[in-house]
């Protein structure tokens, strides 16, 4: 045992009798050791913040509202989709990382049915985001997951979806079909729990 | 003899300084109750045998993985097929998870049924609970890592769960994606989840369970009558474990050594007879054509989630989880003392046995999917030239409309195409003629509509062709009014009074054929045509 602590341990052996007796040097000697460990702890959590706050918003920047992922993407020229027919197109999403791979291409389903009459469907099941197919022959989406079924106009045949397809907005410019598109459609946000779905007006009920 | 006691110089040379040698001989030399040492005793060790293989094979295969979305499946397939037993290291750590989740699931019913988690063992039992939750977690994750296609679209299953909670689901989609869309930083951050989080908390965990498990002495035999009470138990259990109790080592570790290796050995053979698991097709969501199933022990959420009604799902799937996490770690509060015993426990014992029997029951109709369509069944699944030889040129076209238009993506015939609708072998026999138009044109009972989809001919002949569906001998079912009404027609008399209809012939099988004016044998729809002009009225022509 050292000086020191030999020292130390004398003082707060006699802790219990210098509370008794209050005042005196060996008083403010122990609530000076006190109040160090409390600037101590006070300082400790103002650099805990200070680390912490960088952090969360690290870990929460993922979390944006919708129109920061989504703009409008072309899914090329609008005589590829022949009137009267449904067909899947493909686009890379706008929003991308250089690790992403081949995940950057979706999917979706493009329905002529008119010159200038178009719907745009997400690839995914209003159910649980599988990816439903297209039978031209039956002109039924059917899903291969949880036997959502969709007819041609999106809305549900059969099955557990609790709405129809999620459709994306969509435009004509220069002759190119365009969807405003850039994120995974689901249930929250642009797409809501709608039963059925009108027109896409605004951004709601539209997906993407 | 000198190398001995050189040795034996530095290992007390250590020993003065780390001080290991008295607590690892006290946690060997501890004295256990004599009937403790079980072959019912030797899953916990075996859980954490298996955790340090897996930890063993996962460090090996980081060697080699890439968590990128761009390079994870192209390195999963490296280590497969190019790499000196990589894929039997592949198969030793997929089969070691296997292997860890059913034995950590037989470990907590053993602790359940011998009542482990009474007093003073409540907190060993929640955290149990939490390993378990972790074990699952490692499960999931590490599916994930595979990144094929079942993972991309179960990681799809997941936000969409996600995105069913009120109000911020947007917000936590992007959080467990990392960013609006499944890719690069979805399969890093479940990656960081796999390889760091995860494991580092299931270390930690595991081994404040074990430590829990030495200091407050493993559970007794549970003997019906010998109830627990705060009191009394810890001196109990005392007197117990030192008037009739031997030491840990070696009378019960021999059993939890055997048991630990003969489960290592078992993940061994498996892994090398049946090998690694995947990748399959490559993450790509245009390749549409893909039917994206969970491993065996999701699969019972994946048949839950095809069952539950639409309005249950949302309020089950966000407050299923949390209730039953609650109810685990509650459970030694609630029930901390009386009966251990199995034989006085009838509710815990039927409870575990519904459990597994439903836990069984879903997870094998998850392995055959009988709510999907068979989405290839109209195009592999076809008719047998027997079947069609004796059919009229109608009922043929309709037997082709019948596989054109996937009718048999959900309906059997023969033992082939979907389950998804009922199977179709004897349909003519348990609908009538107008009975099966109205089905086909307007659906119902889980059906589409398919009046949009077919034109009036194409509904004729698919009805010809289903009035031929039924076993030889038996008759299609007719609707006893319309033959009255055809009667009434024909002979453009007044009607016939009711007490002269003709008898019901064979048990209520109501096909008289003095009645049906036709032959019910396979040649031409037997009932009226009648019911075809209203399907022409009801199908908009396409």
């Amino acid at each position: 045992m050292t000086e020191e602590t030999k020292m130390q341990s004398e003082h707060t052996g006699s802790v219990e009798e210098q509370h008794v007796q209050p005042g005196g040097m060996s008083k403010a000697e122990i609530s000076r050791r006190w109040l160090l460990m409390k600037i101590g702890i006070a300082f400790n959590g103002i650099v805990g913040l200070a680390l912490a706050a960088p952090i969360v918003g690290y870990l929460l920047s993922p979390a944006k509202k919708d129109r920061a992922y989504k703009s409008w993407v072309s899914l090329g020229d609008i005589e590829k989709y022949p009137v009267g027919q449904t067909r899947l197109a493909t686009y890379v999403n706008p929003w991308r990382s250089p690790t992403d791979g081949q995940t950057d291409d979706i999917a979706c389903w493009v329905r002529r049915t008119g010159k200038q009459k178009f719907t745009v469907f997400a690839i995914n099941c209003a159910h649980l985001g599988c990816p439903v197919r297209w039978f031209p022959q039956s002109r039924l989406f059917m899903c291969p997951c949880h036997g959502g079924v969709y007819y041609a106009d999106g809305s549900v045949a059969a099955g557990p979806p609790p709405r129809g397809l999620f459709k994306y907005k969509h435009q004509i410019l220069n002759g190119e079909l365009q969807i405003f598109a850039g994120q995974m459609p689901t249930l929250s946000n642009t797409a809501k729990l709608v039963t059925t779905i009108g027109p896409c007006k605004g951004d709601t009920p539209c997906a993407g | 003899m000198r190398r001995l006691k050189d040795l034996k110089k530095v290992y007390d040379w250590v020993e003065m300084r780390v001080g290991f040698e008295k607590p690892v001989k006290e946690a060997a030399l501890h004295p256990v109750p004599k009937n403790t040492a079980s072959w019912w005793y030797v899953f916990g060790s075996a859980a954490f045998t298996l955790l340090m293989l897996q930890v063993f094979t996962g460090i090996l295969l980081a060697l080699v993985y890439v968590p990128s979305a761009g390079q994870a499946w192209q390195s999963l397939n490296f280590l497969n097929h190019n790499l000196t037993l990589g894929w039997y290291i592949r198969a030793v750590h997929g089969w070691g998870s296997n292997f860890m989740v059913a034995v950590v699931l037989i470990h907590m019913c053993q602790v359940f049924l011998f009542g482990a988690y009474k007093y003073p063992r409540e907190l060993t039992w929640m955290v149990g609970v939490i390993l378990l939750l972790l074990t699952l977690g490692m499960a999931f994750t590490g599916q994930v890592l595979r990144f094929d296609q079942d993972a991309y679209w179960g990681l799809g299953i997941g936000a969409m769960i996600t995105s069913r909670v009120p109000i911020i689901g947007g917000q936590l989609v992007h959080l467990l994606l990392g960013g609006p869309i499944i890719g690069g930083a979805t399969l890093s951050r479940f990656f960081v989840m796999h390889v760091f989080i995860i494991p580092a908390l299931l270390l930690g965990l595991a081994g404040l369970h074990v430590w829990m498990v030495l200091k407050l002495g493993i559970n007794e035999w549970p003997m019906p009558g010998r109830a627990v009470r705060r009191e009394t138990y810890l001196e109990e259990y005392h007197k117990l474990t030192h008037e009739d109790g031997v030491p840990f080592v070696p009378v019960a570790l021999w059993k939890d050594i055997v048991f630990s290796s003969g489960v290592i050995l078992a993940v061994l053979v498996c892994a090398a007879i049946f090998g690694p698991q995947g990748p399959g097709g490559i993450a790509n969501p245009t390749y549409i054509h893909t039917e994206p199933k969970p491993d065996f022990f999701f699969l019972w959420i994946y048949t839950s989630l095809a069952f539950l009604p639409p309005w249950m799902e949302t309020p089950l799937l966000i407050i299923g989880p949390p209730i039953i996490i609650l109810a685990l770690l509650g459970l030694p509060l609630v029930a901390s003392e009386g009966e251990k015993s199995w034989h006085r426990r009838p509710v815990a014992l039927l409870t575990v046995m519904l459990l597994a029997v439903g836990w069984g029951a879903l997870t094998d109709l998850g392995t055959y999917t009988p709510w999907s369509p068979h989405m290839n069944a109209w195009s592999s699944d076809t008719l047998k030239p027997e079947q069609v030889k004796a059919l009229s040129p109608l009922e043929r076209q309709g037997a082709i409309v019948f596989q054109d238009k996937q009718c048999r993506n959900c309906h059997e015939i023969d033992g082939h195409g979907g389950m998804r609708g009922p199977a179709l072998d004897d349909v003519a026999t348990t609908m009538t003629y107008s009975q099966l138009i109205r089905q086909v044109l307007q659906g119902g009972g889980n059906m589409p509509a398919y009046g949009k989809n077919l034109s009036p001919p194409e509904v004729d002949a698919v009805v010809a062709f289903l009035e031929t569906l039924h076993k030889p001998g038996q008759k299609p079912a007719v609707n006893e009014s319309n033959q009255w009404v055809k009667q009434f027609e024909s002979k453009n008399t007044a009607p016939v009074p009711f007490q002269a209809a003709p008898p019901v012939g064979n048990g209520g099988n109501p096909a008289p054929e003095n009645a049906a004016g036709t032959a019910p044998t396979s040649g031409s729809p037997p009932a009226p045509k009648k019911p075809t002009s209203v399907a022409m009225s009801m199908a908009p022509a396409k």
